[in-house]
């Protein structure tokens, strides 16, 4: 169960959240939708331990969110608006470096081929196109072997085939009891899983 | 495209290990940024050919008398590493915060000042350890003798990685803000003075035919306190620069 509690948080003059809370339960995801500025990737930088709210507070499982994580019983995987990816190393050395910091080496090859980036993993990451900067953030993602994803919006700069790969992936990890928190604009199918929807700036 | 990948997820009830032990760890994030590094040395070769510039101009701005260089030499070429070290001090922190790697370093459950300590060691290796083999060759055209050139090396060696660590709290403080290169000088020269002033003087006795052992211990406890302070003051820091 994730669950924020009271979160505020002030940018300048403005107030992005007050008194926000929400309550996640295990194999779910919750849907932070709102316009432009409103907020979005904030919480979910908030959720991630990146930013601090004013007031307020993040748990997993009862216990506090940054101590779950430091103490291994919670893996996380972030994907923020940047790929999160060295520009200067190809993909494949990127996630092989995730890879190893998550203790999981063997998989590189095979999520190169699940996210259809065998064809370009050893072209340096500063040539990729922005889809595929984004996918490779996804493959980053799915290497982690986290229980919790956040992702902000990553259906950007997807092609038909990459969203449908993202929706998948999502539904498997939320099926195989993974929890999701996504920033998103657009509509996302999650498939079976319940979905929490959460709008901001209104 | 289909998704046969197992993402893996489950809840976990107990505390499992980090799946890497501190070594393994330190070792993947230094054999990262050393790579990146090389990929980027048109960077990491500006701190480089800066020392070799400013050691050289003097002797021609000054006088080519060998009396007058050996006097100077000790002063000029630490004046010309510390500068050289403030120099590429800004690159450590600011790429990984733009390419967001460092969020992603900051959502791991490894302790930061570890990792810190690591990029930082990388960055030394590749900015400081040039300085470090180019100053007995530079040293010599200002007719330094042996020991003195033994001496000057020894306290580069102890003394520019001090240096890299003092800088990574002023490069982690100021590493998300946009022209921050004077204010990054300003807070971390001052907290450098001291290695500056123990190194020249090592070089200044054994240039005298004194023993240099004092200012050099010293240089060796300033180290020592640097490796296990600054990562811990560079990981709070950086901690703000990334909100």
């Amino acid at each position: 169960m994730l669950a924020g509690a009271g979160l505020t948080l002030w940018r300048g003059t403005t107030c992005l959240f007050e008194d926000l809370s929400f309550r996640l339960p295990v194999a779910s995801a919750l849907l932070i939708e709102g316009p432009n500025g409103a907020g979005k990737t904030t919480l979910l930088r908030v959720i991630a331990g990146l930013t601090q709210p004013e007031s307020g507070h993040v748990t997993w499982q009862g216990s506090g969110f940054r101590q779950q994580v430091q103490s291994g019983r919670l893996r996380l995987a972030f994907s923020g608006h940047s790929p999160g990816l060295k520009p200067e190393l190809s993909t494949r050395e990127n996630l092989r470096f995730f890879a190893q910091l998550a203790g999981l080496p063997a998989r590189v090859s095979d999520i190169l081929e699940a996210t259809g980036l065998d064809s370009c993993a050893d072209l340096d990451v500063r040539l990729l196109s922005a889809g595929q900067k984004r996918r490779a953030a996804l493959a980053r993602v799915l290497l982690s072997a986290a229980d919790l994803w956040l992702l902000d919006e990553p259906q950007t700069n997807l092609d038909t085939a990459g969203r449908r790969f993202l929706e998948q992936a999502l539904g498997t990890h939320l099926a195989n009891g993974g929890t999701a928190v996504v920033a998103a604009h657009q509509s996302l199918d999650f498939g079976a899983a319940p979905v929490t929807r959460l709008a901001l700036g209104s | 495209m289909a998704v046969n990948v197992d993402t893996g997820a489950r809840t976990r009830d107990a505390a499992t290990e980090p799946a890497l032990g501190l070594l393994a760890l330190f070792w993947v994030i230094l054999a990262r940024d050393l790579r990146v590094g090389l990929r980027r040395w048109t960077d990491a070769s500006n701190s480089a050919l800066f020392f070799i510039l400013v050691v050289t101009l003097f002797p021609l701005a000054l006088s080519p008398k060998a009396e007058q260089l050996r006097m100077i030499a000790p002063g000029v070429l630490w004046i010309a590493a510390l500068l050289a070290t403030l120099l590429s001090l800004q690159l450590l922190f600011r790429s990984d915060l733009e390419d967001g790697t460092l969020e992603q370093l900051l959502t791991l459950p490894y302790p930061l000042g570890w990792m810190l300590l690591a990029k930082t060691l990388a960055h030394w290796m590749i900015t400081g350890i040039p300085v470090v083999l180019m100053a007995p060759v530079l040293a010599i055209t200002y007719h330094l003798p042996a020991t003195a050139l033994a001496v000057l090396t020894l306290s580069l060696l102890l003394g520019t990685p001090t240096l890299s660590l003092l800088g990574s709290i002023g490069a982690a403080l100021t590493a998300g803000l946009r022209g921050a290169g004077v204010l990054l000088v300003f807070i971390v020269a001052p907290l450098m003075l001291p290695v500056l002033i123990l190194g020249a003087r090592a070089t200044d006795l054994a240039l005298a035919g004194e023993d240099p052992t004092g200012p050099l211990y010293l240089l060796g406890a300033l180290l020592v306190l640097a490796v296990s302070l600054a990562p811990i003051v560079a990981a709070g820091a950086i901690r703000v620069s990334a909100d």
